[in-house]
């Protein structure tokens, strides 16, 4: 931050196309990707081929989103596969109980209230009770998905127990362009630019940077970590009926797991799991590049087994990219403080 | 399905329920002349004319405690547990790992249970400490999944793994013609029952009659909704000339269903597998499914419940030939390495599919 300052305006444009870089080198890695697997097999770009990986994509790229915004306040949200869990089954739930009367509306108000709900609990916890997030949340994870399974008690939501409406929002849309996707750009979209254009949106990055500077600054730390974990859950409840909407079968347990593919996402976004560096464009490529490696080794015919291993080399490779560019970063800022005397 | 229509094997239990009720006569000593009391029976003999004892403990170990389908077997085995008495009860990890089943056998046998019914997560891991229970007379029952042979008295084979294998490639090449290219969509790749089924069906291809047929990819989605759905989308990318694909599990062919009947290889391309009917009823009505398969398997849990208490009351020992009297269902005739065959596999299709409901 006082290195930021000092620098001026030059320093931050810097900063800034370092990062960039980030989200541009993800690109690149997504078309060479999507190239390559082309040239071996042509229907992968097909109409067909491109829907299926954009509808793959979208209920981790909302999780993404969601998470970016905790990730970068330098807190985690590990229940957030379970909140979706447990929505996705309550709501399938709740809409099998009275498939005629209960519409969409209804549906996305409830599974959004109750991620909220989830996501309000984790930060209480965190910013008000101090608690470490990764222990809160990872707390929370296995209380939820306890409910999960109570919830459920080993039943099953079917597709023929859901009102037709909700399938057609899983799988249809309109002039080609699918709903889910539509609905996870335009959140990235909103979020992306109040987290970049409004001053309480650059609070978060501030917090994530160096909490106690932002605390003496005057931002209202607890208040926006608080936020933070609240949007999360409330996405991840959306997410829940979403992905009800899409897969039409849900059992307790559903999206099991799927915490840490989003927070693989976030991190090969680029977004800095120390917090203070990040876009919701990152998390929601990383999103994207993750899903398309997935469904690129089918089509090439890779055995599945590699789907894992190369997850977790991205991972690191991400890692590793980060370090070394904050390191460039710091020593640039430096010697161009020492050469204006700052 | 496989309701047959026998009074005589209830009539039998019911008999054998009231002499055990009234224990201690002379009539039952009678009965069960040779062995009494056989409360102390070894494993050694069977003694198909034994009551079954009352009040026996039976715990059901299901892969995972929510999976549906196991829950329905188990519900299932419990009922069945009340016809003679027994207490009955399910526990289970709520992940599919053998590594969590352990610690619940573990606690079986330190609780003394009479018989453990598992469907195993592995069919190894889960040996050592099944091994341990049989040690302490604690009577084992694996059901819809099998653990190794040694380490279990009796397998409760949902219907034969041939039967299964060989009859799934027989409904897909009537639906394909018995022409083209298909693909089988398991669950995980060491799932022991989907392996063997997949041996079958590979066996059955070679055949002459299937000389037009080729199985070009064994794709794997780990019984889990999402990735069965990518490596549908894959497997219909992959291999643009697919004509059918078989996914001999329950999650695997409802995401499949699901993936086809959204997308624009609807009625392109046949899919059939092993699913329920309430998970297939939308699709089967939609005409994404045509025809898909399964067993009763309710008839599974209050078979394997019937097993258990046969053996822990010394009616029977697992020996090949024996005959296990099973209430509603009649007699099986225990087979080789221990099996007990439910029975043949159970067609659904639109015409049918609304008289079940599970």
């Amino acid at each position: 931050m006082t290195a930021l300052a000092a620098g001026g305006r030059s320093a931050r444009d810097l900063a800034g196309l370092v990062f960039r870089a980030r989200e541009l080198s993800l690109v690149a890695a997504l078309a060479a990707l999507v190239l390559v697997t082309t040239v071996v097999n042509p229907n992968f770009l097909s109409g067909q081929g491109v829907e299926d990986i954009f509808l793959n994509t979208s209920i981790l790229a909302l999780l993404a989103v969601g998470q970016t915004m905790v990730v970068i306040t330098r807190n985690i949200d590990l229940s957030v596969g379970s909140v979706v869990g447990l929505v996705a089954f309550a709501t399938g739930k709740f809409l099998a109980a009275d498939p005629d009367g209960r519409g969409i509306v209804t549906a996305l108000v409830f599974g959004v209230a109750i991620g909220a709900a989830c996501g309000l609990l984790n930060g209480l916890l965190v910013s008000f009770c101090r608690v470490p997030a990764l222990v809160v949340t990872l707390g929370t994870l296995y209380v939820i998905q306890g409910v999960d399974h109570y919830v459920a008690h080993g039943q099953q939501i079917n597709a023929v127990d859901l009102p037709p409406a909700l399938l057609h929002l899983g799988n249809e849309g309109v002039l080609g362009v699918p709903f889910l996707p539509m609905i996870t750009v335009a959140v990235m979209l909103a979020v992306g630019y109040y987290l970049r254009s409004y001053p309480s949106g650059r609070e978060f990055y501030a917090i994530g940077s160096s909490p106690d500077a932002a605390r003496l600054a005057g931002i209202p730390v607890r208040r926006r970590i608080l936020f933070a974990y609240l949007f999360s859950g409330a996405l991840a409840g959306l997410a829940g009926v979403l992905w009800l909407a899409r897969f039409g079968t849900v059992i307790a347990g559903t999206a099991r797991g799927y915490e840490l593919l989003v927070v693989s996402a976030v991190v090969v976004g680029g977004v800095a799991i120390v917090g203070g560096v990040g876009t919701v464009y990152g998390a929601a490529l990383g999103a994207l590049l993750l899903t398309t490696i997935g469904s690129a080794l089918v089509v090439l015919k890779v055995s599945s087994f590699w789907q894992q291993a190369i997850t977790g080399a991205l991972l690191l490779l991400a890692i590793t990219v980060d370090r070394l560019l904050a390191l460039r970063v710091a020593r640039l800022l430096r010697r161009r403080n020492a050469r204006h005397g700052g | 399905m496989t309701r047959s229509p026998r009074r005589l094997a209830p009539m039998v239990l019911l008999l054998a329920l009231a002499l055990t009720a009234c224990g201690g006569t002379t009539k039952e000593s009678a009965q069960s002349e040779n062995t009494a009391p056989p409360a102390t029976e070894s494993a050694a003999k069977a003694n198909p004319d034994a009551p079954l004892k009352q009040g026996l403990k039976l715990a059901f170990l299901p892969k995972q405690i929510n999976n549906p389908y196991e829950t329905i077997v188990d519900k299932a085995g419990i009922e069945a547990a009340k016809e003679f008495a027994a207490q009955a009860k399910e526990v289970g990890p709520s992940d599919a790992s053998a590594s969590s089943q352990i610690s619940y056998i573990n606690t079986l046998i330190q609780q003394g249970q009479d018989a453990i019914l598992i469907a195993a997560n592995d069919a190894n891991a889960v040996c050592g400490p099944l091994k341990q229970a049989m040690a302490k007379g604690i009577k084992i029952v694996s059901y819809d999944s099998d653990a190794a042979p040694e380490c279990r008295d009796i397998f409760i084979n949902q219907a034969s793994s041939e039967e299964v294998g060989r009859s799934q490639v027989k409904l897909l090449a009537e639906m394909v013609g018995h022409k083209g290219e298909i693909a089988i969509l398991s669950a995980t790749a060491n799932a022991t029952n989907q392996n063997t089924w997949i041996d079958f069906m590979k066996d059955e291809l070679g055949k002459p009659e299937y000389k037009d047929m080729k199985l070009v990819k064994v794709a794997y989605g780990d019984d889990d909704d999402q990735k069965s759905f990518q490596q549908t989308q894959g497997l219909l990318q992959a291999y643009p000339d697919l004509k059918g694909i078989i996914s001999p599990t329950t999650v695997g062919v409802s995401a499949a269903a699901r993936y086809i009947s959204g997308s624009k290889y609807k009625g392109e391309i046949v899919l059939t597998g092993l699913g329920t009917p309430n998970q297939m009823r939308q699709f089967v009505k939609d005409k994404t499914v045509e025809k898909f398969a399964l067993w009763n398997p309710k008839d599974l849990g209050y078979l394997a419940s019937y097993a258990a208490a046969a053996l822990a009351s010394g009616q029977i020992t697992g020996e090949q030939g024996e005959t296990l009297k099973a209430g509603k269902l009649g007699t099986r005739t225990i087979g080789e390495n221990g099996e007990i065959i439910l029975g043949p596999p159970f067609t659904f299709d639109a015409g049918n599919i609304d008289d079940f409901d599970f």
